[in-house]
Formats: structure tokens, sequence, C-alpha cells
């Protein structure tokens, strides 16, 4: 009896292949852009993991402390005999590149893998004596072998990306903190009677070994962000699918009576539509997985490039097949298909025996539905906006994106039934009419896929205005932050000295970039920069928010400025008093934006700087000489001094560099756009193939009546068309909203920074018109299959009526 | 006997409150093999004594006794039961699967029910004249042929009851006739019992028995 019942229930698909192709592609496409995501997220979480490892050499307590930790802290430990291991690290500008740097005790320290790589001519005593031994990834060791101020570099694939591993002395020198220690870690074997760790140096913190590493608590916010892109196209998709099982499922309603008729149990029913399901799931979600490892690998370099150029991330741009990415991928299928089907399922389980069921009845009850989707989808909207007000951090603001979207999408079946209802007074005509009674008539049918669409073009009115009120900002404040003209770097303390000599009267101002990294700046590890009191920065640094005199405070070393990130996230403006180091705060005399630094950052004055940090090196600059002749000095700089190319760049280079790493940090937001208004024309084309055999008896009385097929297929076409329209125009408003939650709650929220919200009419122009062609896209090939549509088919419609 | 309807009483909720009684105590019996055609005006409570009697609905009062077996004794599964194993349904629209061929259709019931038999479906094909449409489906079929599948695959379980609602109320009068004689021959030939809704006083008059349904109670 179940494989009898089964066949029948199957013998639908293979009836109709293009619905199943349907159900198929929203399925694996849902799948796919989500498990693409998460294999992205995947592949760099396990990248920080492993360089972490890599890094640690297994897993350690960590000692810290709220002021800097120094040698003497180390060395009285090691005296009351802990078994302890100094670790110096931070961000360092080598000639032209910028690595992290991780400065260990290659003898306290315990065997790291990279010690494992070192050439046959190379004895390990070599690595723990002068002048030691340092360890990157090969093409970064190729490009800092040789260099001055470092020892020779050993090329090794245990390191991870964009880190530099030397002995913490050349560490000290490259960081500029001589003395200074980042962190401790605590080994086993200590000695025993040992005198307890805060007797020795009080104060000090005893964390355990870190689950999740700095650099992964630092890019939260970034893969958070994926996250909700990849859920919002698996939304997208299971339109798609919702759309098509409810219309296979209701196509199949007389069948399951006439199987229920002869005597198939109803609960047997329910197991066998489930049984099906599962098998489709399962087909779609390994299609899902390949789709979604081949768009994760075009995707990933990308992101490693951004994940790289905003934190400093130690990502590869490799992909590996993982068990728990497969596993969670289908799972997820599993969830989806269940969340798509459930409501078809249900109602077909619960179908009355002798009902005469129609699509017509079908569409008549979501007809009567409508005031159930406008309370409900006004419910959503309003829970969505409660719950920042409610909550807050990053999940509440996606709660609010969460709601504003699946409220709009639940309101739209509704409100276009309103519209079609008013513009149905201005149809012109017997056609005229005709066509928005029949736009009415299959709203239900094709209101999933017109929410998908809706959902997929207010993603991009909002993803493309936030990109775009960034872009603006970003470019107005880069031409604020780079107002001078040439940025010179010197390769040594000592250089730096002669060229500031050599430059005096042949510039207008030489402006000194000088920076100290310390480790609790408010709390958190962040730097400190001198600014010399010129009017390059009083008239052009971008302030948001500003004391009155804020530059003269600043200048006498009375006040700090701060940027956005520290505000935001410690909650200090203008007044307040910021920590710069413990024991050393100053009063914020302002608050600048810093678009594209995770970290908090403080400005005082040179001198201030100077005195606090007698040791830090003169190396870079910032020149203001007349714009025509800072090519010619640039010329006359690089012959005195020999530089190499990248130690001189002009404000040009700088401003083009900094919105390339722009750019690319939005390149998968971009994609992932792109393919949600793909799934979403894919969802409108399933719909309309899949009502193809349900249209004809709506057309063919039309055809008998004197229009050709032509004529007909073309009406189907300006239907199809006229509703992507009119879903393009209500999805713009959505957009908007989104953009503002965008820009005032998700964007604060993950990377302390808010921006203004501009407009681009332009490019919702450019939207309204790619709706439109989505439409027409989706309505061709079936209004095309109509024009082909033998006479003898359509007649079969009457023939049945007798 | 093997069918017994006792005092039966049907009714159905009235939106606004309070009940409509269909059936206001209808008993009858049919011996197995025995002919029997129901008939009565539209809304006379023919169909839903046909549908009572088929174990599609449930009784509201009184009972119905079909192979020893009270219906109103049944859950779900055991009023399924009673349609894979005891009956047939011949319906007026023809309840064919479209996305199976005639074949398929034809053995339906006989695989839900557990008892194919290729041979008997073979021979019923051949006596309703589907000889060559086997691998068709039902979408290539005149309105005469898909009643004649669907009277193949009521057949080709060997049912006990066959239940026909007006089951040639959707064609001509040529096809019409057709479809009764070779229903009429079959049944008599394999003993099946037969209980048919019609209206048609010429229908009713070829069946061993007739009675007449007015406002749910046997005229």
């Amino acid at each position: 009896m179940i494989r009898a019942a089964l066949g029948v229930l199957l013998s639908h698909w293979r009836r109709n292949p293009v619905q199943l192709a349907g159900l198929l592609a929203g399925l694996a496409l849902a799948t796919a852009l989500w498990s693409a995501v998460q294999a992205i997220n995947g592949e760099a979480r396990a990248s920080y993991a492993r360089a972490a490892d890599q890094l640690t050499g297994g897993s350690f307590d960590r000692l810290t402390h709220d002021r800097a930790l120094t040698v003497a802290d180390f060395a009285a430990l090691r005296r009351a005999g802990w078994q302890v291991a100094p670790v110096l690290e931070g961000r360092a500008t080598i000639g032209a590149l910028t690595v992290s740097v991780l400065g260990v005790d290659f003898v306290s320290y315990p065997p790291l893998p990279a010690q494992n790589d070192l050439p046959e001519d190379v004895t390990p005593l070599e690595v723990l004596i002068t002048p030691g031994r340092g360890f990157a990834r090969p093409d970064l060791a190729a490009r800092l072998d040789g260099t001055e101020e470092l020892p020779p570099i050993i090329g090794s694939d245990a390191v991870p990306p964009g880190v530099l591993l030397v002995d913490i002395g050349v560490a000290e020198r490259l960081l500029n903190r001589p003395g200074q220690l980042s962190h401790m870690i605590l080994l086993p074997d200590a000695a025993p009677g040992r005198a307890p760790l805060a007797e020795i140096v009080p104060g000090l913190r005893r964390s355990p070994p870190e689950t999740e590493t700095d650099l992964s608590r630092l890019t939260d916010s970034f893969h958070l962000n994926l996250t909700a892109f990849g859920l919002l196209a698996f939304g997208v998709g299971l339109f798609i699918a919702h759309g098509t099982v409810g219309l296979a499922f209701e196509q199949r309603r007389p069948v399951i009576r006439t199987l229920r008729a002869l005597g198939l149990p109803l609960r047997l029913v329910g197991v066998l539509l489930l049984a099906e399901l599962v098998m489709l799931a399962l087909v779609a979600g390994l299609v899902g997985l390949v789709l979604g490892y081949v768009v994760a690998g075009a995707l990933l370099p990308e992101v490693a490039a951004t994940l790289r150029g905003l934190y400093g991330a130690p990502v590869d741009g490799g992909l590996s097949l993982r068990p728990v990415w497969v596993l969670a991928g289908l799972a997820m299928t599993f969830a989806g298909t269940a969340l798509a089907s459930a409501q078809a399922l249900w109602s077909l389980t619960r179908l009355p025996l002798l009902e005469t069921a129609t699509s017509q009845s079908w569409m008549r009850q979501h007809g009567a539905r409508h005031r159930v989707q406008l309370a409900a989808g006004l419910g959503l909207i309003a829970a969505g906006a409660l719950a920042p007000v409610v909550g807050d951090g990053l999940l509440a603001g996606f709660a609010l994106l969460g709601g504003l979207l699946t409220g709009a999408a639940v309101l739209l079946p509704p409100v276009l039934g309103w519209v079609i209802d008013r513009g149905a007074r201005f149809g012109k005509g017997p056609m005229g009419e005709w066509l928005w009674a029949d736009m009415r008539a299959q709203l239900p049918s094709l209101s999933t896929a017109l929410a998908a669409l809706l959902l997929a073009l207010a993603a991009n009115v909002g993803v493309g205005t936030m990109v775009s009120s960034f872009r603006t900002t970003f470019t107005g404040w880069l031409d604020q932050r780079l107002a001078s003209e040439l940025y010179l770097r010197a390769q040594s303390d000592a250089q730096g000295r002669e060229m500031v000599a050599w430059l005096d009267g042949r510039v207008d101002a030489v402006l000194p970039i000088r920076s100290a990294t310390v480790d609790a700046l408010h709390g958190a590890p962040g730097q400190i920069y001198g600014v010399a009191d010129h009017a390059t920065y009083r008239d052009h640094w971008p302030l948001i928010a500003q004391a009155p005199d804020a530059w003269d405070t600043v200048a006498r070393g009375q006040a700090a400025l701060i940027n956005e990130q520290l505000a935001r996230r410690s909650d200090l403006w203008p007044g307040d008093l910021v920590q710069l180091e413990p024991g050393w705060s100053l009063p914020v005399a302002g608050v600048y934006s810093d678009y594209g630094n995770p970290s908090g950052q403080a400005m005082i004055a040179l001198p201030l700087l100077d005195a606090r940090f007698p040791d830090l090196p003169q190396v870079s600059f910032a020149l203001r000489v007349p714009p025509d002749q800072a090519d010619t000095l640039s010329a006359e700089l690089r012959e005195r001094f020999d530089l190499p190319v990248r130690a001189l760049v002009d404000q040009t280079a700088v401003k083009q560099s900094s919105i390339a790493v722009f750019e690319s940090t939005f390149v998968i937001t971009g994609a992932l756009n792109i393919l949600t208004l793909g799934v979403a024309a894919v969802a409108m084309l399933s719909a309309l193939l899949t009502q193809r055999s349900m249209r004809l008896p709506h057309l063919a009385p039309l055809w008998a009546l004197g229009l050709t097929r032509d004529e007909i297929a073309r009406f189907e076409v300006t239907r199809t068309v006229a509703m992507a329209g009119l879903t393009a125009l209500l999805a713009l408003p959505v957009g908007l909203a989104l953009a503002w939650a965008l820009l005032n709650v998700i964007n604060v929220e993950a990377f302390g920074w808010l921006l203004p919200m501009q407009v681009f009419p332009f490019d919702w122009m450019t939207l309204f018109i790619l709706a439109l062609g989505t439409g027409w896209v989706a309505a061709w090939l079936p209004a095309r299959r109509l024009r082909r549509t033998p006479p003898a088919e359509l007649l079969k419609v009457f023939a049945h009526e007798r | 006997m093997l069918l017994e309807i006792s005092d039966l009483r049907k009714s159905y909720p009235l939106p606004g409150g309070g009940a409509q009684e269909v059936l206001r105590g209808v008993s009858l019996g049919l011996d197995a093999g025995q002919s029997l055609a129901l008939t009565g005006e539209s809304g006379s409570g023919k169909s839903t004594l046909l549908h009572l009697v088929a174990a599609l609905d449930t009784i509201s009062e009184g009972e119905i006794t079909l192979a020893e077996q009270p219906l109103s004794w049944l859950d779900e599964a055991g009023r399924a039961e009673m349609r894979r194993d005891v009956v047939s349904l011949v319906f007026q629209q023809f309840n064919l699967v479209p996305s199976l061929t005639v074949a398929q259709n034809v053995a339906l019931q006989a695989r839900l029910a557990g008892r194919h038999d290729p041979a008997r479906d073979h021979n019923l094909i051949a006596r309703l004249g589907l000889e060559g449409l086997e691998a068709r489906y039902p979408e290539a079929l005149s309105g005469g042929q898909q009643q004649r599948v669907a009277i193949a695959r009521a057949l080709a379980v060997a049912p006990q009851l066959l239940l026909a609602d007006e089951p040639t109320g959707n064609l001509d009068e040529a096809n019409a006739q057709a479809v009764l004689d070779l229903m009429l021959d079959l049944v008599a030939e394999t003993g099946t019992a037969l209980f048919l809704v019609t209206h048609s006083d010429q229908v009713a008059a070829r069946l061993d028995r007739r009675v007449h349904l007015r406002h749910g109670l046997i005229a």
C-alpha cells in the first residue's frame, strides 16, 4: 500500500518537471547562499583558531594587568618560581608593509610549530642567539628578508598569514615598546611552595585559555553581518519553495481526496507527504551544498582580503570541506523545507474528505486572509520597531530588520490587492477591465513570488543606500583626513631626523605622524596619536562633536580628541574624561569619525605624546606643499634619500588605496544582493511556469472569443511586469526603512560608526527597471509556451466542461 | 445481509447555529450480488446516504452495518480500511489520478488493498474497451473513456459492494448507455452488490430494486 501510494504522489513530479525544478531550485538556492556564507564564516573562524594555535603552541592560562606589564614583572614571577613566558604583540609598519608582530621569548615559550620548519643549514640554537631568526609565511618572509631592522626571516606555513614571529627583543624595537609586555602565558611545572601570583605582582589577572580568540571577537560583527545576509537570501529562497509546494499540494488535492476515498488512511497520507518532502529536501540540499561551495570559493578571496585589510585578520583565500558544514547545511535545508511546507502540509492533512477542492476555493481563502495578513504584517513591523527600544546590541538591530522585512512581505498581498482594486477603476475597455480583474484573481497564487521579489528589491535599495551613503561620506571624510599633499616614511629614526632637517624651508609644514600602542585606552587596546598644532588639522579634521576651543585645549595639552568608535563604545563625549593609560586621563575635547578602524584611538598634543613616550621614532610625516610643487619635491626626496617607491606617496594614491579597501569590504554584500535578486527572478519564473496549466481555463475563453494566442501572451507579460512594477514601488519605502535601520542601528552596533543617510534616486530608477526586467524575464518563457500552445490543448478546456 | 441501514440520520451544522437534517431516519438493506438504484430530487439526501455507506462521512444517529461491521464503531483508520477492502466507488467526476497512466490508474486501488491481479486488470481493460490506451494519461481520454477507467479501477479490487454516484451523469446518451451496460454485466459476473445513485428513471429501471428518497426519508 505504501509503495503504491508513494508512487502516486511521486508521479505528480514526474508529470510536472518544471514544478519539481522550481521546488528544487528554491531549496537548493536557499541552501547554497546560506551555506556559502557559513563556509566563509567557518573558514575565517578556523583561520583565527589555527592562528591562535600556531602562535601559542597549546592552551595556557593568560596573565594580564590593567596597566602595561613589564619585563620586571616577568622577572619577579620567574624568581618566585612561576613558569611564565612573556609575549609582546602589535601592528608595525616595516618598510612598505604593515604586519602583525608577535614577539616571544623563544627560550621560555613553548615550542611553536614554525620552529620545526628550520632549513637544514640553521640549527635550533641559531634561533636563540643573536641575531636570531624570525618566522613568517614564505611570501611575507621573501618580502621582509634582508630588511635592516630584522633578523633573517625563515619561511614557514605554520605561521598565520600576515604575522611576523620574532624574538621579543626585536618586537620591542619594531613596536617601539621597550621593556613592555602585552601579556604572559602561564606554563605548567611551576616550582612548589611559590608565593601566590597576586602577591608578587598585585593586580595581576589570570584568565583561562580562551575558547575564542581576540580576532574572533573583533570580527564577530563582520561575520554576523554576513550571516544576516545569508539568512535573508535563505528566506528569499524559501519563498520559492513555499510557493511551489503550496501550488503542488493545491494541484494534488483532488488526487489526495481520491487516494483517501480509495482507502488510504489520513495519517499515512501525512507521513507519505512528509517522506516525499524529505527526499526532495535531501536532493535539493546536496545540490545546494555543491553550489554553496562554489559560491563560497568564488567569494572567499575577497572576504579574506577585506578581513586582512580591515582587521589584520590572518585569513587564507582557500576553502576546505568540513563535515560539520555539510551536516549543518542539510539540517538547514530540512528546517527550511519544513518551514516552507508546514502550512500546505497542515491544510492538506486537514482537508475534509468530501470538500470539493478547487484552486478557486484556495484563492478565495487567500482573499479572506487579507485582513489577518494586514494585522499580522503591521504587528511584525511594530514588534521589530520595539526590539531596539526593549533590548540593545546587534541582535536587537537584526530583530528590527527581521520584523520590518517579514512584516512587509506579509503586508504585500493585501496592499497589492488594495492598489489593484483602486487601479481597476481606471481599466478602459473590456480587455483593460479583464487585465485588472485577472491581476486581482492571480494575486494569491503569485503573492509568495512577489514577496520574494519585494524582499530582494528592498534589500537592494536598503543595502545600496547604505553602501552609497557610506561611499559618499567616506570619500568626503578622506578628503578631510588626507589634507596633506605628500606622506613620507623614513627607513629609520636617524633618517627621519635628517629628512626633517632637509625639508626645513622646502615645504610649508612638516607634520609628524607619531603614535603609541597602548593596552588599556579606556579599558581596551588602542593607539594614541600626537598631533601638531597646525591649521591643516584645525581646518580639515572631521570632528562630529566638539567642545568650544577644542583645538586650543588639545594644543595646550589639556584635552584629547577621540575617535567615534571609542566614543560610542565607552559613551564618551566632549567634557567626559578618557583614560589614556592607567592613571592618566584627559578631558575629551572632541570626537572625530574614523572609518575602517575597528579599535579605539585618541589624539593628544605632540609634545605631550613625546613627553609620555620619549622613545617613539620619527619616521612618518605629512608634508604640506603647494600642490603644483608636490611632484618636484617627491622627485628631489627620492633622489636625495634613495627612497623606495612606497616610502613616499601622494594624497591621491593614499585615497585610491583606502577606497579600494572600502570597496572590497562591500564586494560580498553586493554579490549577495545580486544573487538574492536572481533568486527572486527564479521564484517568479517558477510560480508562473507552475501555474501555466491552471491558467489555461482562464485564457482559453479569451482565445475562443477571438483573441489570438499572441495577444493573450502579450497580456500575460504585461500583467506580470505590471505586478513586478507595483511590487518595486512598494519595495522602495521598505528599502529606505531598511537603509535607515542599517545606518542608524546595525552599523553603530557592528562598527561603531553612525553615517548620515543619503538618497540616490538614480539607483532606484535603475532598480525599478531591473524589477520590470525581472518580471519580463520571468513572464517571457511561460508566455512563449502559451503562444505555442496548440489549439487542441485550448479546446480541451471546453471538452472537459461537458 | 451485506448492507444493513437502520434509522439512519445525518445532520450538518449551519453557519448561523442550529443544524440541517439531511437524512431523517432511513432504513434499508442490500444482499450480496443485489443491485439497488437510489433516486430522488436534488437535495433529497442521495449523495449523503452514499457517502455514509462508503464510510466517507460519519453517522449522526442510527447505524450502517457493512459486511457485518457497524460503521459507527470505526475510527478514521477503520473507515479507510473499509473503503479500501470492502467497497469501491465510481464518482460522477471521474477522479482519476492525472499523473498516472490508464493502466496505473486501473491497478491503483487493488495495489493499495494489497490484492493486485494483473490478469484481472487486463481482462477489465479488454472488457471496457480500453485496450491500446493503457499507456495514455487521463487528459488524453474522452469523458466516456475516463469513466470506463474509473469503473475498471473500482472493479479491479473485486469489492463486495460497488457504490456509484451518477456514473453516467457527465456522459452523452450513447456513452452513458454503453458504460451502464458494461457495469451491470461486470457486476452480475462477479457477484458484486451495486448501490447506484441516479436521477434517471431509465437507469433505475434496469436494477433489481429501486428506492426513492424525498426530504431525507424513503418515500
